[in-house]
C-alpha cells in the first residue's frame, strides 16, 4: 500500500497526471463545442433560409446533438465484405485523433497551452496536412467507386490548398519573427495581423474552407454526384468519428485563424478593463465568430466546379501569396520592421 | 527514464514498418507502412532535440511526397501474382546486391571513423535549432541551397514539358475571354413579325389533318 501511494505521489506520476488533466480540460470542452457546432450549423442555416431548424428536442433544440449521437450509437457497424478491413477501421480513428492532437499547441491564454513547443506553427501545419490520410485511406479501403472518387478529389484539393496555406503562414511567421504560437500572439499586441496582412487573411480563410472540405469547396462529399463522398460505406460510430473529426477540424482551423490573424486570446483593444475578461473567453468568442462565417458561407455560396477549384488554388492563390511573401519580406526589411 | 523508452519505441517501429514496406503483399499497404516509418523517424528527430527537422520531415515527406506516392500507387492496377512470377528468376541478383550492401555497411562500421561523424548528437543549445539551421543555410551553404532548388526546378519543368500536349478539339474555359465579352456580341435582339407564329400554327394543324 505504501509503495502504491509512493508511486502515485512520485514527481513523474504527478506530472503525468497533471498532463492528463490538462488534456481533458481541452478535449471535453472541445467535444461539447463540436456537438453544439452541429446544432448551431443547422439552426443558423435554418434561419438564413427562413425556416426554424431543429427546435423540438429540449429547450431551443439544445438536446438535439445528444439525440443524434444516441441514434448513431444504436446503429449497426457495417464492414463491407470487399473492404480492406484494417485500413477501413483505422481511417476514421486517424481522422478523429488528428483533429484532436493538434490542439496541444494552441494557446488559450497567457501560458495556457499544453505543449509550448518552439515550432508550434509547423506542428499545426504538419498535423493538418496529415488529415488527408484519413480521407484517402477511407476512400481506398471501402473498395467502392463513390468513396474512391471522393477521396481522390479530396486529396488533390487538400494538397493544392496546403501550398497557399503554407505561404500565408510564412508571411505571418515573418511578421511575428517566431514559430512559437504564444510569441505569434504576443507579436499582435499592438495590432492584430489581419489589418496589415488583410489579403493573406482572406486567402487563409478561403484555404481553410478548402482544407476542411466545407462549402463552397465540398466537392469530395458532393452529395448530388458522389452520394456522400469518401464515407459512403461507413455507418454508426465509424461514421460518427468522421463527422466529429470534420467538425473538430473546422474548430481547429478557426482556432488557427484566430491565433495567426485575430490576436489569439488578446482583447480587441489594449485597455486594462478588457483584461478583466479572461483570455480563453476572448479566444472562444473569436473562434465562434470565425465559425459563424464558415456557416454563413455554406448557406450563401453555390458549390464550385472542380476545374474552377483547381484554377483558384494554383493559378490565383499560389502566385498571389508568393508575391505577397516577397512583398512582406521587402517591406519588413526596407522599413526596418523586422522583429528581433 | 521516459526518453529512452520512447527512443526504443520509435526506433523499433521505424525498423519494423520499414521491413513491412517490402514484405506487405499489397502495394498500398506498403506505402502506408512507409508513411508510418517516416512518422517514427520524425519522432526520433524530436528526441534528438531537432524539432525543426522533425516537423519538416512531417510536412514535406509525410504531408506531400507520400500523399502523391499513395495517389499513384492507388491508381495503378497492380496484379500481385504477376509481380511474384519473376521472383525466383531475380532472386540471385537481389541476393548479390543485398550482400554487397551488407559488406559495404560492415566496412563503414568497422572502420575507425571518429564517432562524432556517424553518431547523431543532441544539438539543443541556447539558440533554437530553427535559428541555427537558418544561420548556416543562407550563409555558408547558400550556393548548395540554391543549386538544390534549381535542380528541382529543372525536374519540374522537365515533367511538365514531357506531359503537356495540346490536343485539338478540346473545349476549354478561358475565364478572361468570358469576362471580357460584351453585351453586344453575346445577345442579339431580333424583332419578330407577329403574324408568323399563327401562320406556323395553322400550317402544323393542316399537316396534322393530312396525316389523319
Amino acid at each position: 500500500m505504501e509503495t502504491l501511494t509512493g508511486f502515485f505521489t512520485s514527481p513523474m506520476m504527478v506530472e503525468l497526471m497533471w498532463t492528463v488533466a490538462q488534456i481533458f480540460a481541452v478535449i471535453v470542452p472541445l467535444l461539447i463545442a463540436v456537438a453544439y457546432l452541429t446544432l448551431a450549423e443547422r439552426r443558423v442555416i435554418g434561419l438564413m433560409q427562413l425556416r426554424k431548424g431543429p427546435n423540438v428536442v429540449g429547450p431551443f433544440g439544445l438536446l438535439q446533438p445528444f439525440a443524434d449521437a444516441l441514434k448513431l450509437l444504436s446503429k449497426e457497424t457495417i464492414l463491407p465484405s470487399g473492404a480492406s478491413k484494417a485500413v477501413f477501421v483505422i481511417a476514421p480513428m486517424l481522422t478523429f485523433v488528428l483533429s484532436l492532437v493538434a490542439w496541444a499547441v494552441i494557446p488559450f491564454g497567457e501560458g495556457m497551452v499544453i505543449a509550448d513547443v518552439n515550432v508550434g506553427i509547423l506542428y499545426l501545419f504538419a498535423i493538418s496536412s496529415l488529415g488527408v490520410y484519413g480521407v484517402i485511406m477511407a476512400g481506398w479501403a471501402s473498395n467502392s467507386k463513390y468513396p474512391f472518387l471522393g477521396a481522390m478529389r479530396s486529396a488533390a484539393q487538400m494538397i493544392s490548398y496546403e501550398v497557399s496555406l503554407g505561404l500565408v503562414i510564412i508571411t505571418v511567421i515573418m511578421a511575428a519573427g517566431s514559430l512559437n504560437l504564444t510569441d505569434i500572439v504576443m507579436a499582435q499586441k499592438d495590432m492584430w495581423f489581419f489589418i496589415p496582412l488583410f489579403p493573406m487573411f482572406v486567402i487563409f480563410f478561403i484555404s481553410t474552407l478548402a482544407e476542411t472540405n466545407r462549402a463552397p469547396f465540398d466537392l469530395p462529399e458532393g452529395e448530388s454526384e458522389l452520394v456522400a463522398g469518401y464515407f459512403v460505406e461507413y455507418s454508426s460510430m465509424s461514421f460518427a468519428l468522421f463527422f466529429l473529426g470534420e467538425y473538430a477540424n473546422m474548430i481547429l482551423m478557426s482556432g488557427m485563424t484566430t491565433t495567426l490573424f485575430l490576436g489569439g486570446w488578446l482583447p480587441p483593444f489594449d485597455w486594462p478593463i478588457l483584461y478583466l475578461i479572461p483570455g480563453p473567453v476572448w479566444f472562444a468568442l473569436k473562434v465562434a465568430l470565425v465559425l459563424f462565417v464558415f456557416l454563413w458561407v455554406r448557406a450563401t455560396t453555390p458549390r464550385y466546379r472542380y476545374d474552377q477549384l483547381m484554377r483558384l488554388g494554383w493559378k490565383i492563390f499560389l502566385p498571389f501569396t508568393l508575391i505577397f511573401v516577397v512583398l512582406t519580406g521587402g517591406v519588413l526589411l526596407g522599413f526596418g520592421l523586422l522583429p528581433q | 527514464m521516459i526518453a529512452p523508452l520512447f527512443f526504443y519505441l520509435f526506433a523499433l517501429m521505424t525498423v519494423v514498418s520499414g521491413l513491412m514496406v517490402i514484405i506487405a503483399r499489397n502495394p498500398v499497404h506498403s506505402v502506408l507502412f512507409l508513411i508510418l516509418s517516416f512518422f517514427n523517424s520524425a519522432g526520433l528527430f524530436v528526441l534528438l532535440g531537432a524539432e525543426f527537422l522533425a516537423m519538416l520531415l512531417m510536412v514535406v515527406y509525410v504531408g506531400a511526397v507520400a500523399v502523391l506516392f499513395l495517389f499513384v500507387v492507388m491508381m495503378l492496377d497492380i496484379n500481385i501474382d504477376e509481380m511474384r512470377q519473376g521472383f525466383r528468376q531475380h532472386l540471385p541478383l537481389g541476393l548479390v546486391v543485398g550482400l554487397i550492401l551488407i559488406v559495404e555497411l560492415m566496412m563503414i562500421f568497422t572502420q575507425d571513423v571518429s564517432s562524432s561523424n556517424i553518431l547523431a548528437t543532441n544539438v539543443s543549445g541556447e539558440l533554437s535549432n530553427t535559428a541555427m539551421i537558418g544561420s548556416v543555410l543562407y550563409t555558408e551553404y547558400l550556393l548548395n541551397f540554391q543549386v538544390a532548388g534549381l535542380i528541382l526546378l529543372v525536374a519540374m519543368i522537365g515533367a511538365i514539358t514531357l506531359t503537356m500536349r495540346h490536343r485539338e478539339g478540346v473545349k476549354r474555359q478561358v475565364i478572361s475571354v468570358q469576362n471580357s465579352r460584351t453585351r453586344n456580341e453575346t445577345v442579339q435582339i431580333v424583332s419578330v413579325d407577329s403574324h408568323v407564329a399563327p401562320k406556323v400554327l395553322e400550317d402544323s394543324r393542316a399537316a396534322n389533318k393530312q396525316l389523319k
